[in-house]
């Protein structure tokens, strides 16, 4: 055998592996294949990604606004749409996630590229936190509307917590965190660069950074989802007894999705924070944390890409809705969830996927 | 005198908390133990008995029939959203649970855009009274009595009436009940109604004691979810235990460490109580009752 030969056998599991990971951007859990969708798909990523050339910084940096809850919404499109578990709480993990940020970032400086650091931290932070009330939910057993219950009285209660820290003693390190009016004046993210860091302010830059990562977390959800991990959420969904009697911990992967989905949702609190350099409580207030509810169900929970194609929609939407009529935007928005939970409850961008699908009868599941 | 005064200042404040758990929990309890849906809109019925009990106070009416009107007007209410949303969506609890978190989005802003962000609310009545060197607030008292009285007549309506008979067999078997000839749809739109109209209770009585806010509801749903959370599907057995021994909990952490802690400790107890026993505490006093 040849040293050639010998070092590609060593490397075949490893390229075979791959191989199999990248099969499973196809599989049963998620809509849309062959090359048909994956052209459509590479269409919208270039249109996304020439967008910024005909339009100005300001409305570029609005776009990147929309990226960045999206992380949020395919979390819990995964613990709700795939999982079966409603949390009405990700806002916890997202204002927790994002308060963090701007604590280690306040205190280490922007200086050689930390704030990647804190972005990672801080997303651990979130993750770790899921985790942790996952544990007590899934281990308790605990199923149904109780998981709404508990998710939603931990991100009021914080809510709560967070708005009565104005005082000085308030403070960790030296980030104050300001009660009600939040924090503010933490450095947004930088790439350290030759010739001086890059700046990721508002704008351009930041968009393209988004995109990309948007991209990489949705390809990466769709192995996921598609790999074996993902089949048992969906049978814990489908029928948790008959998959426990299969021989799963169905605790553990409910656990696991939770924590996933914190993770998410405090990746899209940390770039929040890192967009527009303030958080404040009200970020994990009531209003706060119904909107990802109606993102994901208005798009379409039990689909990754339906949710991630409907949360950009609704959040557009809600955004211009709030430029030109603002006081009845979140009216809209609660006309739009019983709308949708009344005539399409699998979403209305799923639906319409589901009859493009027929249509074209290929891209359906 | 002194220790009377100390037993009288803790038993004050727990009859305070316990008041505010049980009036605030009965009308999610109701619905929730009835129906298995979670009625997120449950703080927006209650800014409703509020502002009604508000508007019709200063519009001349004696407080106790304002807080009727304010109860009625949400009871009202609740019935025509049951007839026209939550009706479609029993089959479906979760999306039942979803749509009723649309309609508190719909109805907080409604409020906010038709009323404006704030209401000329009513004074609390009765003044208060002085014992050792505190004062304590009558109305406190009498919103204790209210808790004890509210939860004596639903005991009385549940167990000791025809409908109470019919809408507790519409539970248990809701085929059976239908095959009896019970109106199952209409014993579901009266139970909407009455958990609708006791959350418009619990803001009649608290409207004395609350600036009027579009966003009031939201003071009441943490502590409404944990009792309810805490006490299980059963309302006599499960949500008024759970109300006094959160309230304990809430009462002494409370005058120890000061509003949010109460709080936090209500929410820890919950979080506790859940990995301990999952049914909540009617699960575990009817498996002692078996």
């Amino acid at each position: 055998m040849s040293r050639a030969e010998a070092l590609d056998a060593l490397a075949a599991p490893a390229r075979s592996r791959a191989r199999q990971w990248l099969s499973r951007l196809e599989g049963p859990q998620t809509m849309g294949r062959g090359p048909a969708f994956w052209v459509a798909m590479a269409a919208v990523v270039l249109a996304a990604a020439v967008y910024p050339l005909f339009s100005n910084d300001y409305t570029v940096g609005n776009a990147a606004y929309f990226l960045v809850w999206t992380f949020m919404a395919m979390g819990l499109g995964v613990v709700w749409g795939y999982c079966g578990a409603l949390s009405f709480g990700q806002t916890a993990f997202f204002g927790l996630a994002g308060y963090a940020y701007g604590v280690i970032t306040i205190n280490i400086g922007s200086a050689y590229g930390l704030t990647w650091l804190a972005l990672i931290l801080s997303v651990g932070l979130g993750a770790a936190f899921a985790l942790l009330i996952g544990y007590f939910m899934f281990y308790g057993r605990i199923k149904g509307v109780f998981i709404g219950i508990v998710t939603l009285s931990v991100t009021l209660v914080l809510e709560t917590f967070m708005a009565q820290t104005a005082g000085p003693q308030w403070a960790i390190g030296t980030a104050r965190l300001n009660g009600f009016n939040g924090m503010s004046g933490m450095p947004p993210l930088t790439v350290p660069w030759f010739g001086g860091d890059v700046v990721l302010y508002s704008g351009t830059a930041l968009y393209y950074v988004l995109l990309a990562m948007v991209v990489i977390v949705y390809l990466g959800l769709r192995m996921l989802l598609n790999a074996p991990f993902g089949n048992v959420l969906v049978a814990i969904r489908e029928n948790p007894e008959r998959t426990e009697m299969l021989g799963y911990d169905i605790r553990l992967y409910q656990m696991l999705a939770f924590g996933l989905g914190g993770a998410l949702a405090g990746l899209s609190g940390a770039l929040y924070t890192a967009w527009g350099q303030y958080i404040t409580p009200s970020s994990m207030g009531l209003t706060s944390a119904a909107l990802p509810i109606v993102w994901v169900a208005v798009g379409g929970r039990r689909d990754i890409t339906a949710t991630l194609l409907g949360s950009v929609l609704v959040i557009a939407g809600f955004q211009a809705l709030t430029i030109y009529g603002s006081q009845y935007a979140l009216v809209v928005m609660g006309a739009l969830l019983v709308f949708t939970v009344m005539v399409t409850p699998d979403g209305v961008v799923a639906t319409l996927m589901q009859r493009l699908g027929r249509i074209f009868g290929k891209a359906g599941r | 005198m002194e220790f009377f005064t100390a037993i009288f200042s803790i038993t004050y404040q727990f009859g305070d908390a316990f008041a505010f758990l049980v009036i605030s929990c009965a009308g999610l309890a109701v619905i929730f133990g009835m129906m298995g849906v979670i009625n997120l809109a449950h703080g927006e019925f209650i800014m409703c008995g509020a502002y009604v009990t508000a508007a019709t106070a200063r519009a001349g009416l004696a407080l106790p029939i304002a807080i009727l009107c304010g109860a009625l007007a949400a009871a009202a209410i609740g019935m025509v959203l049951e007839r026209t949303v939550m009706r479609h969506l029993y089959h479906r609890p979760m999306d039942s649970i979803i749509a009723t978190w649309g309609i508190s989005l719909i109805a907080t802003q409604g409020v906010l855009i038709l009323l404006g962000p704030t209401m000329q609310g009513v004074g609390t009545p009765l003044g208060s009274m002085a014992l050792g060197d505190r004062s304590y607030s009558l109305y406190r008292l009498v919103l204790f009595a209210a808790a004890v009285g509210l939860l004596g007549g639903l005991y009385l309506l549940f167990y000791h009436t025809r409908f109470g008979v019919i809408a507790r067999a519409t539970i248990q078997r809701p085929a059976m009940a239908r095959a009896l000839g019970v109106d199952t749809r209409r014993v579901y739109g009266l139970t909407f109604g009455l958990g609708a109209g006791l959350a418009g209770l619990a803001g009649g009585l608290y409207a004395p004691t609350m600036t009027m806010v579009p966003t009031m509801g939201a003071t009441f749903i943490v502590e409404s979810f944990v009792t309810v959370v805490v006490g299980g599907a059963d309302i006599f057995l499960g949500a008024a235990p759970a109300a006094a021994i959160l309230a304990i909990i809430k009462a002494s952490l409370t005058a120890w460490y000061g509003q949010l802690f109460g709080q936090i400790g209500l929410l820890v107890a919950v979080i506790v109580v859940i990995r301990i026993m999952p049914g909540g505490l009617s699960a575990v006093v009817k498996r002692w009752q078996r």
